[in-house]
C-alpha cells in the first residue's frame, strides 16, 4: 500500500510527465489556450493512460519479455519478443484512442469540436506512449503499482496543461515583446513551472 | 522536371529557417528538449530522427493511393514503428552509450510529432522523391535546433563539447563556475525560446499578435 502510494505522489509531482521529462509538450503547448478544453483534453489522456499501461504491463510480462512465455511449457522459455514491443504497445494504444473519440463524440459533441484533430493526435502523444516505455524500464513489481503510475502520471498531466492554460487566458491581457508572443512566453512560462516544480523532487513518503 | 528543380529545393531548404518544424511549427518539442544536456546524444537524435522520417515518408509516399483513409493513422504508425525499432536495434549494436543516454527517447520518436505532421501534411500528397527531400529537409531543420540548444548547454553547463573540456584550467583557478542550472531541464525551454525570440525578431511576418 506504501509503495503504491508512494508511487502515486511520485508520479504527480516529482516525475511529472511535462515538467520533467517533457513528454505531450506539443499538444500542452497547441490545446492550452482555455481552461475547458484544457480539462477536457487532460482527462482523455488520464483515461487512455489508465486503460493502457495495465494492458500494456500484462502484455509485456506474459508475451513479450525475454522467457516470459514460459507459461505456455519449457519449449518456450527461450523466446524473447522484445523487440516487438514499440509495434504492439502503440496499436493498443491506437485502438483505445478510437474508442475514447467514439465516446467523445456520443456523448459530449461541443467537447469532440473543441479538441479537434488533437483527439485523434492523443494516440501520438508522447506522453502515453512514454508512460508504457517507462513502466517497461523501470519492472514495476505488479500489475496494480503500473495502473496507479498511469493513473498519477496522468492527473500530473491534467494539473499542468490546466495551470497552463489559466495562465495564459491572464496573458492575454499582458504587454509582451512582439517577438516573443504565443510560442515564446509559453516556453517560458513551461520553463518557470517546471523550476517550481522542481522543489518536489526527492518527495518521499 | 530535374531532380532538384526550384521547388523541390524549396521542399528541402524551406524547413531549415522559414518553415523549421520546431520553432515555427511547433512539432517535436517534447524530445528537443529532453535529450540535448550534451552535444553528442542531441547529434544521434537528429540524425536517427532525419533518417527515419525520409524514409518513413518515402514508404507512405508510395503506398498513399492503396491506404484507404480511415485507417491511414494505424497504417502510418506502423510503418513508423517498424522503422524506429530498426533504428533503436542499430543504435543498441554500435552506439550502446548513447543509446542509454537516450533512453525511452528513442522509441518516442515513433510518437514525434513531426513524423505524423510531415506524413499526414506532406507524403500523402506528393511523389516519393518529393517527399524524401522533405524529410531530410524537415529532420535536418530539427537537428538544427537539437544541435543548437545541447551546444548551449553544454559548454555553460560541463564546459566541455563533445566530451572534450574546452575552457581551461585557467579560468577555473580564477573562479569561473559552470552553471549547474543550465543542465536541469527547464534550462532548454528557455533556450529555445531565446532561439524563437531572435527568429522571430529577423522574420516580422511570423509574429503572432
Amino acid at each position: 500500500m506504501e509503495e503504491l502510494l508512494s508511487i502515486f505522489v511520485r508520479s504527480i509531482f516529482s516525475d511529472n510527465m511535462i515538467f520533467t521529462y517533457y513528454l505531450g509538450m506539443c499538444s500542452f503547448l497547441a490545446v492550452s489556450k482555455n481552461v475547458k478544453t484544457a480539462l477536457g483534453l487532460g482527462i482523455a489522456v488520464t483515461f487512455i493512460l489508465v486503460c493502457t499501461l495495465p494492458i500494456n504491463y500484462l502484455l509485456e510480462n506474459y508475451v513479450l519479455k525475454e522467457g516470459a512465455l514460459q507459461w505456455l511449457g519449457p519449449e518456450y522459455a527461450e523466446v524473447n519478443l522484445s523487440f516487438l514491443a514499440l509495434l504492439i504497445f502503440i496499436a493498443i494504444i491506437a485502438a483505445f484512442t478510437q474508442l475514447v473519440e467514439m465516446v467523445v463524440e456520443k456523448f459530449s459533441p461541443s467537447l469532440y469540436a473543441s479538441l479537434g484533430i488533437f483527439l485523434p493526435l492523443i494516440a501520438v502523444n508522447c506522453a502515453i506512449l512514454g508512460g508504457s516505455l517507462f513502466m517497461q524500464q523501470r519492472a514495476f513489481s505488479n500489475v496494480g503499482v503500473a495502473t496507479v503510475y498511469g493513473l498519477g502520471s496522468g492527473i500530473g498531466w491534467t494539473l499542468a496543461i490546466v495551470g497552463m492554460a489559466a495562465i495564459r487566458e491572464k496573458l492575454a491581457y499582458s504587454d509582451i515583446p512582439k517577438p516573443l508572443r504565443g510560442l515564446g512566453i509559453s516556453f517560458i512560462i513551461t520553463s518557470l513551472m517546471g523550476i517550481a516544480f522542481m522543489c518536489f523532487s526527492g518527495l518521499k513518503i | 522536371m530535374g531532380l532538384l528543380s526550384k521547388k523541390n529545393k524549396e521542399v528541402l531548404v524551406g524547413p531549415l529557417s522559414m518553415n523549421n518544424p520546431v520553432i515555427v511549427q511547433m512539432l517535436g518539442i517534447c524530445s528537443s528538449l529532453a535529450v540535448t544536456s550534451k552535444l553528442e546524444p542531441a547529434i544521434v537524435m537528429g540524425i536517427s530522427v532525419t533518417v527515419v522520417v525520409a524514409f518513413a515518408n518515402v514508404i507512405i509516399s508510395l503506398l498513399r493511393n492503396t491506404i484507404p483513409n480511415r485507417i491511414r493513422i494505424i497504417v502510418q504508425l506502423v510503418v513508423c514503428a517498424a522503422l524506429v525499432a530498426i533504428v533503436s536495434e542499430v543504435l543498441k549494436a554500435f552506439a550502446y552509450d548513447v543509446n542509454k543516454q537516450l533512453s525511452v527517447y528513442v522509441g518516442l520518436i515513433i510518437t514525434n510529432c513531426i513524423l505524423m505532421g510531415r506524413l499526414e501534411a506532406f507524403a500523402l500528397g506528393n511523389g516519393p522523391w518529393e517527399s524524401f527531400l522533405d524529410g531530410i529537409g524537415n529532420g535536418l531543420g530539427y537537428a538544427i535546433i537539437l544541435v543548437l540548444v545541447g551546444f548551449v548547454r553544454e559548454l555553460f553547463g560541463s564546459g566541455t563539447l563533445l566530451g572534450f573540456q574546452v575552457i581551461p584550467q585557467a579560468f577555473y583557478d580564477m573562479g569561473y563556475v559552470n552553471n549547474g542550472l543550465v543542465i536541469l531541464p527547464p534550462m532548454a525551454l528557455i533556450i529555445i525560446a531565446l532561439i524563437v525570440w531572435y527568429h522571430r525578431s529577423r522574420n516580422k511576418e511570423l509574429q503572432e499578435n
